[in-house]
């Protein structure tokens, strides 16, 4: 069936959306539920938010009902969405050591100020299938809340900031230095107004990374670390929290609270740095919405192997990492080779053919002139 | 209340069940067979990578499953078990690799190095020197101590098949030109039985030199990237130096552990308080646990 420049091509288009919805719902289970998949599939929403750049849980579980679970179709869906909304302000820059902490770890440290803070993570989980899973009801759920309450006092005393690990190896000198704060009024560029250029303002880049493909961005950094590049992370801090979102009043000027994102914060330390003739740690940033904590390391780490004065690999070079870590842009090309490219192809083969033809003659004219 | 302190989460509350349908060390006989082939093969050529077919185990890659897979294709269930993470014993990864081999194997568990037959450990060796009976497995992230200098496998496998190490030495070499001393801090690479160069998996310096003429067997599993090698007992072990820049450990000097006192066992660096002051602690926990006990006195 030919699809776009055959007669009848609309209705098959037609029908093959229709049928893609029908796909979904042709089983006899029961009708999955937005809020099901925000709960119960948070990692999944939190992905989306983040690939998509829109910080909406909501609508990120309703993309992802919508696509039937394609990661990547659900963030493009989000993005799309996001590309109708006005743009009403900017939020204040934020402060990290005032997130609102569920799970803190540094691997640079036994033992850091403010502590350790597991948190929720499967990191520790032996992948093992659940089987018991398959029988899931309330009764097991309740059960299984009541065992972890139990024991839980009621007036435990969490505080309400951590300081951050990398503060205190800057305050020894043993980090490079911050580079000057900006203006508070001075412009940001925005990733969804401007186009990427050359070199990448800082602010561009981690606004492209924040938006980057998780899997996209694991690939290249996994490189770096593996051996096509020279940096080894340590992780100085990981964060995952809830960080305040601050606005200025627009009529009475004042800072005000309007909501709070989740976010996942990545602080990696690569080994010396021997600008200026002083050897430091220095420092690759990573922070994305939502529990991404693959996505938030590698971020930190392409950011800082992106660094590098002379690009010797791929995860070094700013250009190659930035151009082809967006998910929503690269998903949609390699789809496109789906598009009919009859046209192209035609000419294409063209230029086959009389290539083909000139190869013969030249043969044939090397036979004769050896026969001769 | 740091992660090492932390009682680690129980596999049967934070894990599905381990079935009894899984065979005796979890892996099928013929895997472990075949690492155990790869295995002699290593100790028959010390500091070689033996690649072998590294099977997915219920931990992450990254995490021991090279380490972990040695040490299931070894244990029996006569062995007495000890599991650490950079030294100590409690830390979370330590104890969710001892649970998991313990359940599978049935074997008895210990902290004490001394009392284990097998030790899996993760960027530690322990203080105590060990003895002929003992086997440590090492877990390692990169078995290749040429990485550094050359990111391609193919390319590194020729260099060691034809000892050509000229850019490893001039590595070294350009590092001292830059930072007056080689700055390589742990994974520091070693020449083993004068042939291959090797990485000793991340260790400190500090532990460099108890691999030179041990008694004990020493091998080194790494999963992620299938490869497996050795080095046996009595064995030259010897880090790359240069005469006038030989190879030094880390200094301790004037310090010792607040905890048991200990001046001569590596330690590890504990931020205080929000100050930001510091102590110091064995990073071998079971080695400071039994100097607190009185063990020498």
């Amino acid at each position: 069936m030919g699809y776009v420049a055959v007669k009848g091509g609309t209705e098959a288009i037609e029908e093959a959306c229709r049928l893609f919805a029908y796909q979904r719902i042709k089983g006899d289970s029961a009708p999955l539920e937005v809020a099901q998949i925000r709960e119960q599939l948070y990692l999944a929403v939190d992905k989306a938010m983040g690939e998509g750049g829109l910080y909406a849980p909501d609508l990120a579980a309703l993309a992802l009902k919508q696509a039937a679970g394609d990661s990547l179709e659900a963030s493009f869906m989000l993005r799309a969405f996001r590309a109708t909304r006005q743009r009403l302000g900017t939020s204040l820059a934020t402060d990290t050591s005032g997130m609102r902490i569920i799970r803190r770890i540094s691997s640079a440290f036994k033992d850091i100020p403010g502590g350790q803070m597991l948190g929720a993570t499967s990191d520790y989980t032996l992948r093992l299938l659940d089987f018991s899973l398959l029988a899931d009801d309330e009764m097991r759920r309740e059960a299984f809340r009541e065992r972890i309450f139990r024991h839980l006092p009621s007036d435990l005393d969490i505080p309400r900031t951590f300081p951050k690990v990398i503060d205190i190896l800057r305050r020894e000198g043993l980090l490079a230095e911050l580079p000057p704060r900006p203006a508070e009024d001075s412009p940001i560029p925005d990733l969804t107004r401007q186009p990427l250029v050359f070199p990448a303002p800082r602010a561009a880049k981690l606004q492209a990374l924040a938006r980057g493909e998780t899997g996209g961005m694991l690939t290249l950094a996994y490189s770096s670390m593996r051996g096509y590049g020279d940096i080894h992370p340590t992780l100085g801090e990981l964060r995952v929290g809830y960080l305040p979102l601050l606005i200025r009043h627009p009529i009475s000027g004042e800072t005000c609270r309007v909501g709070e994102v989740k976010v996942t914060e990545a602080e990696v330390l690569a080994r010396m740095d021997g600008e200026g003739g002083m050897p430091r740690f220095s420092l690759g940033y990573g922070l994305c919405f939502g529990q991404n904590e693959i996505k938030a390391i590698a971020m930190a780490i392409l950011d800082r192997s992106t660094r590098a004065a002379v690009p010797e690999s791929p995860a070094e070079n700013e250009e190659f990492v930035l151009y082809h870590i967006d998910g929503i842009e690269a998903m949609g090309f390699c789809n496109h080779w789906k598009l009919p490219h009859y046209v192209d192809f035609l000419s294409d083969l063209d230029r086959l053919r009389k290539s083909q033809e000139l190869a013969r003659n030249g043969r044939q004219r090397e036979a004769d002139h050896e026969q001769g | 209340m740091s992660r090492a302190e932390q009682t680690a989460p129980t596999p049967e509350q934070n894990s599905p069940a381990i079935d009894p349908g899984y065979p005796f060390a979890f892996m099928d006989e013929g895997a472990k067979r075949e690492i155990r082939r790869a295995l002699l093969k290593a100790v028959a050529i010390p500091g070689y990578q033996v690649p072998y077919g590294s099977r997915e185990m219920p931990i992450a890659r990254g995490w021991g499953t090279g380490g972990l897979q040695i040490t299931l294709a070894l244990i029996l269930p006569e062995d007495v078990l000890k599991v650490i993470d950079q030294g100590c014993d409690g830390s979370v990864n330590a104890v969710n690799i001892k649970k998991f081999v313990a359940k599978v194997a049935g074997v008895t568990v210990t902290t004490d190095t001394r009392e284990a037959t097998l030790i899996q450990t993760r960027h530690r060796i322990p203080e105590e020197r060990m003895t002929s009976n003992q086997i440590l497995v090492l877990q390692v992230p990169y078995p290749e101590a040429l990485r550094e200098v050359e990111p391609s496998e193919n390319e590194t496998r020729r260099m060691h098949a034809e000892a050509d190490y000229t850019r490893m030495w001039l590595h070294l070499y350009e590092d001292i030109v830059r930072y007056g001393e080689i700055t390589i801090s742990y994974r520091y690479p070693v020449t083993v039985a004068g042939r291959y160069i090797t990485d000793p998996s991340p260790i400190p310096r500090w532990d460099v030199p108890k691999l030179h003429m041990a008694d004990t067997l020493f091998l080194f599993g790494a999963g992620r990237e299938k490869r497996i090698y050795a080095i046996p007992p009595h064995t030259e072990v010897i880090p790359l130096e240069f005469e006038d820049h030989p190879f030094r450990t880390e200094d301790f000097t004037g310090k010792r552990c607040a905890r048991c006192g200990s001046d001569h066992s590596f330690l590890d660096e504990v931020i205080d308080d929000h100050s930001g002051a510091r102590r110091y602690f064995c990073s071998d926990t079971g080695y400071c646990d039994k100097r607190r006990a009185g063990w020498n006195r």
